[in-house]
């Protein structure tokens, strides 16, 4: 259980410097995503499904979809 | 802020944080150890006497409900808001549905397979929040998201027609108003504001945890109603709403002085913009 937690955090530190290094707001949107997948992982295996399908939802779907659709308004307008 | 003076704010705030954090952290209980004087009376009271076999679900809605109540209203207040903030500019205008770049076969199959499991997987999670991990918020997320494959499936009318806005915004208002008349009629039956005044009825059935469902299905309405009318803001702005050249005639707050930001917008690029009008026309 402890190689699983530890595991999930580590992938967890991969995917979150991945979202800061990534240049391109469209392209983060994305990485965003994964990262949200991972956090859903380390709940799961920190015993909070409940908390890890609310991250699920909000982290993989809503915010990203929220920051593609901004990017594509505020690229459009000109 | 110029890179060389934010690496030096970091050079000389990480340490600190380090220090205090680490501090912090030293007074926790050893993680995974046996000492959990709260989880052991809220673990108690959910699966003893009030009924409730997901007890996340009982704290949140019997033992605790009143935060949840607080957690409600800032969703509400916050989809309000960001509401308020995405109208429609004085220079903005429908200028029709953006042409839609085509939609692969293969994506809108996706889309319509998916949307009726992912509404019912959304129903199953807000009923069954009294017994499986989940509940009104998760299910509610669940059943937002999934209403909005319709729009990955290239259906944006049909999602609009489908779910008004004021239905919306009904639907969000009823959901948030019965969380607090369910909290009244405890006041009323039990003597305390959300207390559980139902009967509990026997563990790990369908009906048992007394007002815990009732909240559950309140807080399910109020949370998909308010993702739904949250991301058909943004939806709005991104797919239909265009800036104009000139403010329309008649918009006196337009002609006057344009606002803040919208000179912004106009004449000098935001960084990194180039590349996502690439990738905004591709889509």
């Amino acid at each position: 259980m402890m190689l699983l937690i530890a595991l999930a955090l580590g992938l967890v530190a991969v995917t979150g410097t991945m979202v800061a290094l990534t240049q391109q707001p469209a392209r983060q949107a994305v990485t965003l995503s994964v990262f949200g997948l991972t956090l859903a992982i380390l709940f799961m295996t920190v015993q909070a499904p409940d908390v890890a399908l609310s991250q699920l939802a909000i982290g993989t779907a809503v915010v990203p979809l929220m920051i593609m659709l901004t990017i594509q308004k505020v690229g459009g307008s000109r | 802020m110029n890179r060389r003076a934010r690496l030096v704010l970091f050079a000389v705030v990480a340490p600190v944080f380090a220090v205090l954090f680490f501090l912090a952290v030293r007074g926790l209980p050893s993680f995974g150890s046996e000492f959990h004087p709260y989880a052991d009376r809220a673990v108690a009271v959910a699966t003893g006497q009030r009924a409730t076999a997901n007890v996340v679900s009982s704290v949140n809605f019997d033992q605790r409900a009143v935060d949840t109540l607080g957690e409600e209203f800032i969703l509400f207040g916050s989809v309000v808001g960001t509401i308020v903030l995405l109208r429609p500019a004085p220079e903005e205008r429908d200028a029709g549905l953006r042409p839609a770049g085509g939609v692969l076969p293969t994506t809108r199959l996706a889309g319509y397979l998916l949307l009726p499991v992912s509404v019912l997987v959304g129903l199953y999670v807000i009923a069954h929040g009294q017994l499986s991990p989940g509940g009104g918020f998760q299910g509610g997320v669940v059943l937002a998201t999934g209403w909005h494959l319709l729009y990955v499936a290239g259906r944006y009318t049909a999602l609009r027609r489908a779910a008004p806005p004021t239905v919306l915004e009904i639907a969000e208002s009823i959901g948030a108003a019965a969380y607090t008349a369910i909290g009244l009629a405890g006041l009323v039956m039990g003597g305390a504001f959300l207390t559980n005044f139902l009967p509990t009825g026997s563990f790990n059935d369908l009906l048992s945890g007394g007002t815990v469902p009732l909240l559950n299905g309140a807080v399910g309405v109020a949370v998909a109603a308010a993702i739904v009318l949250l991301l058909s803001g943004f939806l709005e702005q991104a797919v239909v709403l265009r800036r104009t050249e000139e403010p329309l005639a008649g918009s006196s707050i337009g002609t006057e002085e344009p606002l803040a930001g919208s000179s912004i917008g106009t004449e000098e690029p935001l960084a990194g913009s180039s590349t996502t009008v690439d990738d905004a026309e591709q889509r």
